[in-house]
């Protein structure tokens, strides 16, 4: 199973949208590095275009796309993949999800339960094009020296 | 002379390259320059009758090419073209 590595800061990103959105779905796009471990460092929601039916379905438009990229691009990230909610439905990707799906992306789904996050999985394409659960690890923020150091000083 | 934006996902099929510049003078011909540079890209863009797959979008600068003149919209020098995948899905 690969592996992908969520930060602290991404991680609170996309629950919080997941959450605050509800009974809607959510969804954005992360951002990192992928040279040895998949890392997601950044994650940024974007508007789920989808005129109605918003509860079950999700829409990122085209220039919200280029957008994506060309913030990847410009902050010497990369565009690791994509994540959306999924209300009152478990963390597993659908056919719909399956039908648009990329290869290469990284797809975080969050399940959301009454406005609260019940679990948070991640899927990827596997050559076979089928979907495939990545294990993901939780990563705390690094420790913040200046912090520390500042309740010493009060 | 116009710039291709590819994909992150495609990315794997153009030796990670992120552009990719042609010389042609419209946006068909870009493409297909591009796919004979590439020739693993081709399958990932067009369908079985060289039409742009279903959940691709071909842009130049802000507009879909279905809003210019398809693969005759005229390119210069400094157009962007932009491969753009449709992201959507839902939960059930
Ligand atoms: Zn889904």
């Amino acid at each position: 199973m690969s592996k992908l590595i969520l930060t602290e800061d991404a991680r609170k990103v996309i629950i919080k949208d997941a959450e605050s959105t509800y009974p809607h779905e959510c969804c954005g796009f992360f951002y990192g590095s992928d040279d040895d471990k998949r890392t997601v460092t950044e994650a940024i929601p974007v508007v789920n275009t989808k005129e109605e039916n918003r509860e079950r379905r999700f829409e990122i438009s085209a220039i919200d796309y280029m957008k994506a990229e060309q913030y990847a691009d410009e902050n010497g990230l990369t565009l690791l993949g994509v994540y959306h909610s999924h209300p009152e439905h478990a963390a597993i990707p659908s056919e719909h999800d399956l039908r648009q799906a990329l290869p290469y992306f990284s797809y975080i789904i969050v399940s959301v339960k009454k406005a609260k996050t019940a679990a948070v999985l991640s899927w990827k394409l596997n050559d076979q094009g089928r979907f495939e659960q990545e294990t993901v690890i939780n990563q705390n923020n690094p420790f913040d020296v200046d912090v520390f150091l500042s309740s010493f000083n009060q | 002379m116009a710039k291709i934006i590819i994909p992150t996902p495609l990315r794997k099929f153009t030796d990670n390259q992120s552009s990719f510049q042609a010389t042609s003078g419209n946006v068909g011909e870009a493409l297909n320059e591009l796919t004979t540079a590439y020739p693993g890209v081709k399958g990932h863009l067009f369908d079985d009758n060289g039409q742009v797959r279903q959940f691709i979008k071909v842009f130049v600068g802000e507009d879909d090419i279905k809003d210019l003149d398809n693969n005759a919209t005229l390119v210069e020098s400094g157009t962007i073209i932009s491969i753009v995948p449709a992201i959507a899905g839902g939960c059930i």
